[in-house]
C-alpha cells in the first residue's frame, strides 16, 4: 500500500487532470465492460513489443484457449499510438504499450474499459501496478498491467574494470566515439534526470514534466553530448552489434540487450547509477474497437498468472508485476528473482522514473510544461 | 431446340454488323481511339499515383493534436513555416542535397571510364562478363548489401583488420557521413554506368575518326567529342543516382553516425515515431519539388532522349 501511494503521489494527478484537452474522462470510459468471459472467437490480433510474444507461453494459451494469436511487432511507442488510431480500426485487439503511449491511447479514445473483476491474478500485483495512472482513470481501467523495467547504464567491463556509478560516464569527453544511447525523443528524461541530480538550481522534481528552462537545460546537456555518441541506436539489435563489435563501450540500454550480449560470453556489465534511472511499464491495453473481445480477456487472465510472469521476466529481462512470480523465477533461472528485482523492494521502485506521456499541463494541474510533440522536434532539430 | 438453332445465326449476323460499324466508326475517328485504348491506365494512373500525390499534398496543411496526434483538418501554412524558419530543418536539406550531389558526382566519374572500357574496348565477352558483374548486385538485396558494409567499416570489420595487418593503424569509419556517401556510391552505381554506357555506345566511330584525323589527340577527343555526346547518358544516370539519395533513410538509419540526420530520416521519424503525418507529408513535398526542378534541367540537356 506504501508503493501505491507513493507512486499516487510521484505521479497520480496526471491522469485525473487529464490532458487539458479532454477534461477529465477519457471518451471512451462510458463504454459497457464485459461482465463474463463468453466462449472465445479463435483469433485475437495483437500489437506487441518483439520478445513478448514468445512462443514458449504463446503456444500453451493457444491450446487452451483456442484462440490463434497473430501478433503485429511495433518498433516505437509512438508506431503503437498510431497503429491503435480508430480503436484498433477493429483489426487489433490489444496492445503492449508503455506508460508514454498509454494516455495518448487513453485520451484519443482508442482504449476500452476493462471489468478488472474477471482477472483473478490481478489481486496478487504489486499495489503500484494494480491501478497505476497510466492506465486506469477515475477508477475505470482499460488494461491490465504487464511487466516493467529500468533503462539501465551499460559497460564493457574491459574498458570499465570497476563499475560507473554514475550517468556522468555518458557525458564525458574522455569517452568520446564511444557512447550509445537510444535514438529516442523520451531520452530527453534521461538528461532531466541527470541535470535533478547535479543540478538542483533547476528544481526538477519530474524529468517528464519539464518547464520551458529546465527542458531547454536538459536538450542542451544533449546537445553537448552529440560529439560524443558513436550512434543513436533505433534497434536493440544495433546496439548490441555496436558493443560486440567494439564501436561503443559505454551507453543506456534495456536488460535485454545485457542478457544478449551475456549470452554469447560477451564481458558487458549494467548498472542503475546513483541518479536513478528512467523506465518503463508495460500495460496489455484492450483496443475500442476489439473484435475479439473474450479471447482478449482470456489472454489477460493468462498473462497475469505467475508462472507466464515468470516466463517472460526472465525470458526478457524485466520485473513482473506479480508478486508470486518471484519463486518461478528462481526455478526457471537460479537468481534471476534478485537479478531482476521481482521481490521488488519499495526503495528500488523509487529509483526507477517511469515513462509517461510528456503533457502540456504539468501534475499540478497548471498548464506550461512542455508537450511531447516538441520533445520529438527538439531531438530532431536540437540533438541529432 | 430447332427454333433456337434457327434464331441464332440473325442475331449473330446483327452483333457483326454492329462491331464492324464500331471499328468503322472508330477507324474514321483516330482520337477515340486514343481516347478508349488510353482511358484504363490513364485511369490507374490517376487515381494510384497522382491521386496519392494529391492527398499528400492536402495533409501537408493539416496539422495534428499535439497531444492525442489526432489529425485536425484545419488549414494552414504551419508545416512549411516550421520547416523553412527552422534553421536545423534548412540545414538538414542543404546537407541531404549535398549527400546527393556529391554522391551523383562520384559515381559519374567512376561510371564514365567503366563505361567507356565497356562500349569501345572490352571484346564480346568481356563485356557480357562486366554487364553481369554490374546487374548482379542489383539482385541482392538492399539491407544485404548495406550490412556487407557496416561489417567492413565496423571497429573490428575486415578493413581495420586489414590495415591493422598492414600496420597502417585503424579507421574511425562506421557511424560517419563517409560511410553513408560510400555506401550510397556503391548502391546507386550500376544506375549511373548503364545510361552512360548506351549513350557512349551510339557515339558513331566515324565522328571519332574524323576528329582523330583533324589533329585531336585522345584527350580532346575525349573531352570536345566523347564527353559532350555523353553527357546525357550522365544527365540520366545522375536523375537515378540523385532521387534516391534524396528519398533514402535506411543506409543513414544502420551506417550513418550523429550527423546523418537527411529528410527521409525526418520523415521516417515523422511518421513512424512522431505520428506527425502532415508534418511528414510537409517534409516529402520537399524532395518532390527539388526532383521536379532538376527534372526540368534534365530535360533541357537532352537526357530524356539517353533513357
Amino acid at each position: 500500500m506504501a508503493a501505491a501511494s507513493l507512486i499516487a503521489a510521484g505521479c497520480g494527478s496526471s491522469g485525473g487532470s487529464g490532458g487539458g484537452t479532454s477534461g477529465t474522462g477519457t471518451p471512451t470510459a462510458g463504454l459497457p465492460v464485459l461482465h463474463k468471459i463468453g466462449k472465445g472467437e479463435g483469433q485475437l490480433n495483437l500489437i506487441a513489443w518483439e520478445g513478448y510474444l514468445n512462443p514458449l507461453w504463446v503456444k500453451p494459451f493457444e491450446q487452451q484457449t483456442g484462440c490463434q494469436i497473430n501478433a503485429k511487432y511495433a518498433g516505437s511507442s509512438d508506431e503503437m499510438v498510431a497503429l491503435m488510431k480508430n480503436g484498433g480500426g477493429g483489426v487489433y485487439d490489444m496492445v503492449s504499450s508503455s506508460g508514454d503511449a498509454d494516455l495518448r491511447i487513453l485520451y484519443g479514445g482508442d482504449a476500452h474499459p476493462v471489468n478488472i473483476n474477471l482477472i483473478p491474478s490481478w489481486k496478487d500485483f504489486f499495489p503500484a501496478f494494480k491501478s497505476p495512472p497510466f492506465n486506469t482513470i477515475n477508477g475505470v481501467h482499460y488494461g491490465v498491467s504487464l511487466q516493467w523495467g529500468p533503462n539501465v547504464l551499460m559497460y564493457n567491463k574491459k574498458s570499465f574494470p570497476t563499475t560507473p556509478t554514475s550517468w556522468s560516464v555518458i557525458y564525458n569527453p574522455k569517452y568520446k566515439g564511444q557512447v550509445t544511447v537510444p535514438d529516442n525523443p523520451i531520452q530527453i528524461a534521461d538528461a532531466a534526470l541527470y541535470l535533478k541530480t547535479h543540478n538542483p538550481s533547476l528544481k526538477i522534481t519530474d524529468p517528464y514534466e519539464l518547464t520551458p528552462k529546465q527542458f531547454q537545460a536538459s536538450v542542451s546537456l544533449l546537445a553537448k553530448q552529440r560529439p560524443l555518441i558513436k550512434k543513436y541506436w533505433a534497434l536493440a539489435s544495433q546496439e548490441i552489434s555496436e558493443f560486440k563489435n567494439g564501436d561503443a563501450t559505454v551507453g543506456a540500454g534495456w536488460p535485454y540487450q545485457v542478457s544478449a550480449l551475456r549470452g554469447i560470453k560477451f564481458p558487458v556489465g549494467s548498472v542503475i547509477p546513483s541518479e536513478g534511472a528512467t523506465g518503463w511499464a508495460d500495460t496489455w491495453m484492450l483496443a475500442a474497437k476489439a473484435p475479439h473481445p473474450n479471447c482478449a480477456y482470456m489472454w489477460m487472465r493468462y498473462v497475469s498468472t505467475p508462472k507466464v510472469q515468470a516466463e517472460q521476466a526472465v525470458n526478457y529481462g524485466e520485473t513482473p508485476d506479480n508478486k508470486l512470480a518471484c519463486p518461478i523465477m528462481n526455478q526457471l533461472q537460479k537468481g534471476s528473482c534478485e537479478q531482476y528485482h521481482a521481490n521488488a523492494p519499495l526503495s528500488y521502485f523509487d529509483t526507477i522514473a517511469l515513462w509517461k506521456t510528456p503533457l502540456a499541463t504539468c501534475d499540478n494541474g497548471k498548464p506550461g510544461c512542455v508537450p511531447y510533440a516538441q520533445w520529438v522536434a527538439a531531438w530532431n532539430t536540437q540533438v541529432k | 431446340m430447332a427454333v433456337e438453332a434457327a434464331a441464332t445465326p440473325p442475331d449473330e449476323a446483327g452483333r457483326g454488323e454492329m462491331w464492324s460499324r464500331v471499328s468503322a466508326a472508330l477507324w474514321r475517328r483516330p482520337w477515340a481511339r486514343a481516347t478508349i485504348l488510353l482511358t484504363p491506365p490513364l485511369a490507374w494512373f490517376v487515381l494510384v499515383y497522382l491521386a496519392a500525390l494529391v492527398l499528400l499534398l492536402i495533409t501537408a496543411f493539416w496539422r495534428i493534436n499535439q497531444f492525442t496526434t489526432n489529425i485536425e483538418r484545419v488549414w494552414n501554412l504551419g508545416n512549411f513555416t516550421t520547416i523553412f524558419g527552422s534553421s536545423a530543418y534548412r540545414g538538414i536539406i542543404l546537407h541531404t542535397v549535398e549527400m546527393a550531389a556529391a554522391v551523383t558526382l562520384a559515381d559519374a566519374i567512376v561510371a564514365f571510364p567503366f563505361a567507356y572500357y565497356m562500349a569501345r574496348v572490352a571484346s564480346h565477352r568481356t563485356r557480357t562478363i562486366l554487364f553481369v558483374a554490374i546487374l548482379l548486385p542489383l539482385w541482392a538485396s538492399y539491407l544485404a548489401k548495406v550490412y556487407a558494409w557496416l561489417l567492413i567499416f565496423t571497429h573490428d570489420g575486415i578493413l581495420n583488420w586489414t590495415l591493422g595487418k598492414a600496420g597502417a593503424g585503424s579507421l574511425n569509419l562506421i557511424y560517419t557521413n563517409w560511410a553513408v556517401f560510400t555506401v550510397f556510391c556503391y548502391i546507386w552505381l550500376p544506375f549511373m554506368i548503364i545510361p552512360v554506357y548506351a549513350a557512349l555506345e551510339r557515339i558513331p566511330a566515324s565522328q571519332i575518326e574524323a576528329s582523330q584525323d583533324l589533329g585531336a589527340r585522345t584527350w580532346r577527343t575525349t573531352r570536345l567529342v566523347m564527353l559532350p555526346l555523353a553527357l546525357p547518358g550522365i544527365v540520366a544516370g545522375s536523375i537515378f543516382t540523385f532521387s534516391l539519395t534524396l528519398g533514402d533513410y535506411i543506409t543513414p538509419l544502420l551506417i550513418g553516425g550523429t550527423s546523418s540526420n537527411f529528410m527521409g530520416n525526418i520523415i521516417y521519424s515523422n511518421i513512424g515515431t512522431a505520428n506527425n503525418i502532415p508534418f511528414a507529408a510537409a517534409m516529402a513535398l520537399i524532395p518532390i519539388a527539388i526532383m521536379a526542378v532538376y527534372l526540368l534541367g534534365a530535360r533541357a540537356l537532352g537526357a530524356f532522349e539517353a533513357i
